[in-house]
């Protein structure tokens, strides 16, 4: 008699399954209460991520356009990737008249960077810093390399070079 | 008749590409078949696809920029990866990490394991051919890469663990989000054994198929869920006890079929203990620091060392050679994949197109790992 | 009839030519109008495919192109036909061309047989359903063509496994009918719908009705290659089964000749068991064309029960395949015939 048992409980599992996706099916159709995705380009400005997120590096300026960069490049050494490029140059300080080490360029290559944080830890300034941008489409492989310093921005009162 | 049919009829084995792109290999891994009519009568792998020789690139980098290497073995499980590396200088140079770090290091680890298993249980339906399940296994999933992304920065490769420690505390948010998923992973746990395991068609593929004796899973080396659906009991967890495992209560899941069912219900039951363990810790985390300081240069006495754990799928291993520069000398990853592919061929012998699919999905390979 | 257009039409062709020109005419109109039928068919039930597995799977579906994503199929359309039509340098390439068309033509020609109200169908034989049935096992060869003239081993695999598949199943998508066919005494489709005045056959069959009903839908999901017997193109073993090497508007002819097959198969079940265009109880039968509106509500809804099937189940093995058509379904059908023939005989029929 298992012949006739086997399609009776096999038609009873089939039943459950059907149940529980009909659950959703019905829910879903009158009050999309259980939709899980989000529609993405729609929500892109209101679309936060976590304070944590890493999405680029950046370079922390405040609002005087003053960033913490002295270019001592220790960040370049501890990227595995060679994503960073730091060109620095050294000028008399107008105060103490020593000469004093001061950024030129501070240029990050978005396309080979992983993520990994290294160069954040290692500043000795916390000069570097997560951005939570996340869209970083680009038509041009040439545009993902960026120059992190603002044009005109100079070092922080109180950093040393 | 057997005779009848290859002489007058001259049918005669043939070969199936199966890959490099292919739905079914999960990657690219490419299957080389040979076939009569749908029997399968030998399977060959063909691997080195996504080979990104990541152990030589271990070399050229310091121990601190290896960890984030690790993330892109086996994507799915970082997290254990990236804990391998940590474990393994924090024994060599004795640095001794607080209680909070491990109790977090566990529960980012069991995390990472339920959400691997539920990617795992998704892909596997969608193998046999129920595609819903991917949907229902990713809803879990989204959870869980919340949570790692509002603590750790990412959704799959958190690179989380530094030396000596973490890289942030947790976040404030971590326990609430942790306590509300375990409420709702456990009322979806039984909903996947209704949709899914239950699925009489579904236990008809599997059941019995991709059978694999206890003896020969120990030859082939296979390890993780797999060698635990042959009744091996091989979870480093139990064995050799990391972080905070050695103070939690769960049983190690095994089952004796050896078939692709048996490798089924150990995953399932793995995810019921991952719950477990972190409902144990998720009201316990103790108060501490949550890094020690290191030195800015790190370099390990000259020297043999091996660190495993044990990673979603299976025993994940690391080799260093130090000769006590700040580069090692030599790495070598002992990758759980790679063993568990190599009994492809002994479990298949004789199934059908179909099942060489189910039999695939229940080893769970994820192709990076492979190839490294 | 208060609105017959179709007379109107009649009239108005016969002023302008000879009967047999009129005649003429007319049969290329219908063509005409059921291409587009089909084509509105086929592209409306992908759309509902889709909308319908979005919901299954906790996802909205396509919602961009026009209203609730309406015209998302027709821009999916459009990319088909703008496309280059590929094929491999060894196919076999007359029959690699001509076979979509074994598919669409067969497809088509069923099609003619629905009765979607009183007054709308095209063509209404005696044989109806015989001829429904030997029409759609020609559809087969047209896989299978494609199967065997792309030359590509997945192709081959999954045109034998149609061969197999269909071979099978087409007995029990025919028992079922015949157990109706007792009941009813006709094959004429619509002589059948008006026995069923006084009820439907699921109701007036009871026990075997349902049973038959229960054999339908599960043979007629295998005639129609959806999940869970969707081993003709398997798509996580076989990459696209019997179209793999097909692009462009060859693709979608085999696209939409599976939905629309789909269909054919609903509304055999709607005619069989649940009374074509009739309506409930009869509340609508003196409106003209309100027929329509229930045959495309209830065939819907079985169209609605194969889409359940589709995100509910995983698929089956091909040698599970045919355990299942073999020693389950096909006694299970002839005790059928044989319970239903008597109850006809003695008259146990409500």
């Amino acid at each position: 008699m298992s012949y006739f048992s086997d399609i009776i409980n096999g038609t009873k599992t089939l039943l459950t399954g059907m149940r529980i996706t009909g659950k959703y099916f019905f829910v879903n159709l009158f009050t999309r209460k259980y939709v899980i995705t989000q529609q993405y380009p729609d929500n892109i400005d209101t679309l936060k991520m976590f304070d944590r997120f890493r999405g680029e590096i950046t370079l922390y300026h405040n609002e005087n356009n003053e960033h913490k960069c002295d270019a001592c490049t220790l960040c370049v050494s501890a990227c595995p990737n060679g994503s960073l490029e730091v060109f620095g140059d050294k000028k008399p300080d107008p105060e103490t008249g020593k000469n004093k080490r001061y950024l030129v360029k501070h240029i990050y290559h978005l396309e080979m960077c992983t993520m990994c944080g290294l160069c954040i830890e290692a500043c000795p300034q916390d000069a570097l810093e997560w951005g939570q941008n996340f869209h970083h489409v680009q038509y041009d492989r040439s545009k993902l390399t960026k120059v992190l310093n603002k044009p005109g921005s100079k070092l922080m009162s109180g950093i040393k070079g | 008749m057997e005779e009848f049919l290859t002489d007058q009829l001259k049918t005669q084995e043939y070969f199936l590409n199966m890959g490099p792109q292919h739905p079914a290999t999960h990657g690219v891994l490419r299957l080389l078949l040979k076939l009569d009519g749908e029997i399968i009568r030998n399977v060959d792998m063909d691997l080195g696809f996504i080979h990104r020789s990541i152990e030589k690139m271990c070399e050229r980098n310091t121990y601190k920029q290896i960890i984030h290497l690790t993330d892109r073995l086996d994507y799915l499980s970082s997290h254990m990866n990236n804990e391998a590396v940590c474990l393994l200088v924090e024994k060599a140079l004795n640095i001794e990490v607080s209680d909070r770090i491990k109790v977090i290091r566990t529960m980012m680890d069991e995390l990472t394991r339920i959400s691997s298993h539920v990617l795992w249980w998704g892909v596997m339906g969608m193998d046999i051919g129920a595609l819903t399940t991917f949907m229902y296994g990713f809803r879990e999933r989204e959870m869980i890469n919340d949570i790692f992304e509002e603590t750790c920065g990412a959704r799959l490769t958190m690179n989380y663990n530094v030396i000596g420690g973490l890289r942030y505390d947790l976040h404030e948010n971590f326990v609430k989000r942790v306590k509300e998923f375990i409420k709702h992973f456990k009322k979806k746990l039984p909903e996947y054994d209704k949709l899914l395991t239950n699925n009489v068609i579904f236990r008809k593929r599997i059941e019995g198929v991709g059978y694999i004796s206890e003896k020969d899973a120990v030859a082939y080396g296979l390890n993780g869920p797999t060698a635990r659906g042959s009744g091996i009991s091989c979870d480093i967890r139990k064995i050799h006890p990391y972080s905070a495992y050695d103070r939690v209560d769960f049983e190690e899941a095994i089952f004796t079929e050896g078939d692709s069912y048996a490798r089924y219900k150990v995953r399932i039951q793995e995810m019921w203990q991952s719950l477990s363990i972190l409902e144990q810790l998720v009201d316990k985390i103790p108060e501490g620091e949550y890094r020690v300081k290191t030195k800015a240069v790190i370099k390990l006495p000259e020297g043999d060392y091996l660190q495993r754990v044990e990673a979603a799928r299976g025993d994940f291993g690391i080799f260093v050679k130090s000769t006590g520069q700040k580069f090692p000398y030599r790495v070598k990853f002992r990758s759980p994949g790679f063993a568990n592919l190599t009994a492809l061929n002994k479990m298949t012998q004789g199934l059908k197109i179909a099942d060489l699919v189910a039999v695939l999905s229940t080893i769970d390979i994820v192709v990076p790992d492979i190839d490294r | 009839m208060v609105l017959n257009i179709f007379t109107d039409i009649h009239n108005l062709l016969l002023e302008y030519m000879s009967e047999e020109a009129t005649h003429i005419t007319e049969l290329i109109l219908i063509a005409a109008a059921y291409l587009g039928i089909f084509a509105i068919l086929g592209l409306l039930l992908v759309w509902l495919e889709r909308r319908v597995a979005g919901f299954f799977q906790l996802r909205l579906g396509p919602n961009r192109v026009g209203p609730f994503g309406l015209f998302q199929t027709i821009a999916d359309a459009l990319k088909l036909v703008s496309k280059e039509l590929t094929g491999t340098v060894k196919a076999d390439s007359q029959l690699y061309r001509i076979a979509p068309y074994f598919v669409i033509t067969t497809a088509l020609m069923s099609l003619a047989l629905i009765p979607f109200s009183q007054e709308i169908q095209a063509f209404d034989i005696n044989i109806g359903l015989f001829f429904l049935t030997s029409v759609s096992s020609i559809g087969v060869i047209g896989i299978f063509l494609a199967g065997w003239a792309s030359n590509n081993k997945y192709s081959l695999i999954g045109g034998m496994r149609t061969g197999i598949q269909m071979i099978s199943y087409e007995l029990s998508v025919g028992m079922a009918i015949v157990t109706m066919v007792v009941l009813a005494g006709t094959l004429q489709i619509s002589e059948i719908i008006e026995l069923q005045k006084d009820g439907w056959f699921i109701f007036q069959g009871h026990i075997p009705a349902v049973i038959a009903f229960m054999i339908f839908m599960i043979a007629g999901t295998a005639e129609s290659n959806r999940v869970p017997f969707d081993l003709v193109e398997a798509e996580s073993e076989l990459g696209a089964g019997f179209h793999t090497e097909y692009s462009g508007m060859n693709f979608a002819y085999y696209f939409l000749a599976e939905f629309v097959n789909m269909f054919i198969i609903a509304s055999i079940a709607v005619v069989l068991f649940f009374g074509g265009w009739l309506s409930p109880f009869g509340i609508t039968d003196a409106i003209p064309f309100a027929g329509l509106f229930w045959f495309t509500i209830k065939v819907i809804g079985v169209i609605f029960l194969f889409m359940w099937f589709r995100w509910t189940f995983p698929r089956f093995r091909i040698d599970q395949l045919l355990t299942l058509e073999w020693k389950y379904l096909l006694p299970i059908n002839m005790v059928n015939i044989v319970l239903m023939a008597l109850m006809v005989w003695l008259g146990l029929t409500l």
